[in-house]
């Protein structure tokens, strides 16, 4: 997936990936990261 | 001076006509009122969560190593329809109200006529009730007076699972929302769910109400008013409803870790002498029933999500016999750790480890995150124990204690199958509780840790998670006690 140029919202997980690592990666490969959060599902 | 956990008991309450208030199904039904309709349809009966094969690990009629051994889904399986296990009863709903009325105070509850004489004959049938819960349950009100109070006061209409209406929940105040009738629902649903944990702990010789001097309350709910909303201490309003006549008491907050941090405050005060013996409880968390339905009504699943749960468990002076609470091995998650997985089960688990010379593979068990996947799959929230089980394994591969191709093998050993309702605090750890004390007294087990975390920022107060954990051992003197028996 091409993400260099796009706009990304990171949804973590609190028992999974946490939004801000999924942020950091989105960063890293171009993306523009406009909302980044972790959510608890249980 | 070593501390030890004495027993740990659990308490389910079947809830199916609590279910509508319940956050999600609450603001789903208010968006679409038909919805109601098919939800009513996919409420279990008594019977069919009595014997569903979760239901009775939380309760030690199963283990959770034999829960994995039956094919799913579980829902589908037969079984005893015991009302008590070996750890604790189920409730029945009738029952339920009857309880929450008699823990009521303030009059917030009402009961129509027919249903206050139901509900003082399933209390009168009920091991846990006492005379003077009947004579608290009342004569009840006419179903003209229900029905007023519902329209005119916001009141919660509380009805069973066939939709009956039996009572309403009223507010105990004109113009305060931490007083209005929704909350204190739920405040009075765990305030009764600890009470009766707390109960049958007593019920069950492992705590003297007359002497028990302290009592930590670690549930989720906020009791207070609107100039102290969470303003809290409902230890001791649990406490004077089991006879604890001389206890004191004070509730411990940490999101889903709050038992565990409980735990540990109350070992450190056992240890330091303040009191002898402190017992801990926590309540349901009503907010959470029927969190998952859409999922298990898209999958044609039955509710899952229609119990309420508690625990009551006590800390006390080593006895010579029961589990060693290690205080020399606390895991915490510091504001410095950082959020990513690794980094908090570095602290939570291996970090306490290092610090009495043990490695990953010295625990048998590791109580963590214990939430039923049958509740949380149907709705993609995945299953929360085996994340957790399979990043310990990675973390034992990273250190070198175990190959890669032994991944399954240290979840299968080492973990556990969910098995608790999605009850917020509950599901963190403390359902294994009783099995693990059972495990380390009269089974084979030499180790256990206890782990939980905690999702602070929920509450927009910071975007920390925190997490803490303890271990509990074989008493050493237990297992010279038994070796001259032996001898």
């Amino acid at each position: 997936m091409e993400l260099k140029g796009k706009k990304v919202i990171a949804i973590g997980e609190r028992d999974g990936v946490p939004g801000p690592a999924i942020a950091r990666c989105a960063e890293q490969a171009g993306a523009e990261v406009v909302m980044e959060m972790t959510h608890c599902f249980v | 001076m070593a501390v030890v956990l004495r027993g740990a008991r659990m308490l389910l309450a079947h809830a199916p006509g609590l279910v509508r208030h319940g956050s999600k199904p609450a603001r789903e039904l208010a968006r679409d009122p038909s919805l109601l309709e098919r939800l009513s349809g996919r409420l279990r009966t008594y019977e069919a969560a009595a014997v569903y094969p979760p239901n009775r690990v939380f309760l030690g009629t199963l283990a959770p190593d034999a829960l994995a051994a039956i094919p799913r889904p579980w829902f589908e399986a037969g079984g005893p329809t015991d009302a008590r296990g070996p750890h604790g009863f189920i409730v029945p709903e009738e029952a339920l109200y009857g309880f929450l009325k008699a823990d009521d105070e303030f009059d917030v509850i009402w009961l129509d006529e027919r249903f206050a004489a139901e509900a003082r004959d399933a209390l009168a049938h009920h091991p846990l009730a006492n005379a003077e819960d009947l004579e608290r349950v009342g004569e009840g009100k006419p179903v003209s007076a229900i029905r007023a109070r519902i329209e005119t006061e916001e009141g919660q209409p509380l009805v069973l699972r066939d939709g009956r209406l039996v009572g309403c929940v009223g507010r105990a105040h004109e113009e305060d929302g931490s007083l209005a009738a929704d909350v204190l629902l739920e405040n009075l649903a765990t305030k009764s769910t600890a009470v009766l944990a707390l109960r049958t702990l007593i019920a069950d010789g492992l705590a003297d109400p007359a002497t028990l001097p302290y009592v930590i309350n670690s549930g989720e709910e906020a009791v207070g008013d609107r100039y102290q909303r969470g303003g809290g201490n409902l230890a001791k309003a649990v406490a004077e409803r089991c006879a604890c006549r001389e206890a004191s008491g004070a509730d411990v907050k940490a999101f889903c870790c709050g038992p565990i941090h409980a735990f540990v405050s109350a070992a450190a005060l056992v240890a330091s002498g303040i009191f002898e013996q402190v017992a801990v409880v926590g309540g349901c968390s009503l907010a959470k029933l029927g969190m998952k339905f859409q999922g298990h009504l898209a999958k044609g699943h039955p509710v899952i999500e229609d119990v309420l749960a508690g625990f009551a468990a006590v800390v006390a002076r080593d006895d010579g016999r029961s589990p060693i609470l290690r205080l020399d091995a606390v895991g915490r998650h510091t504001v410095g750790a950082g959020s990513a997985q690794q980094a908090i089960l570095e602290a939570l688990a291996v970090k306490p480890l290092e610090q009495i010379g043990l490695r990953l593979g010295d625990v048998d068990k590791y109580a963590t995150e214990l939430h039923n996947p049958e509740a949380t799959e149907p709705a993609g929230s995945g299953n929360v124990p085996l994340l957790n089980y399979r990043l310990l394994a990675a973390l034992a591969i990273s250190r070198g204690e175990i190959g890669r191709q032994d991944l399954g093998d240290f979840v299968a050993r080492h973990g556990m199958p969910g098995f608790s309702p999605t009850q917020g605090h509950i599901a963190s750890a403390v359902p294994f509780l009783a099995h693990a004390v059972e495990g380390l007294t009269r089974g084979a087990m030499r180790r256990v840790m206890f782990l939980a975390k905690g999702s602070l920022f929920l509450g927009r107060m910071t975007q920390l998670s925190d997490g803490l954990s303890f271990i509990l051992e074989r008493n050493p003197r237990g297992t010279m006690q038994q070796q001259g028996k032996e001898d």
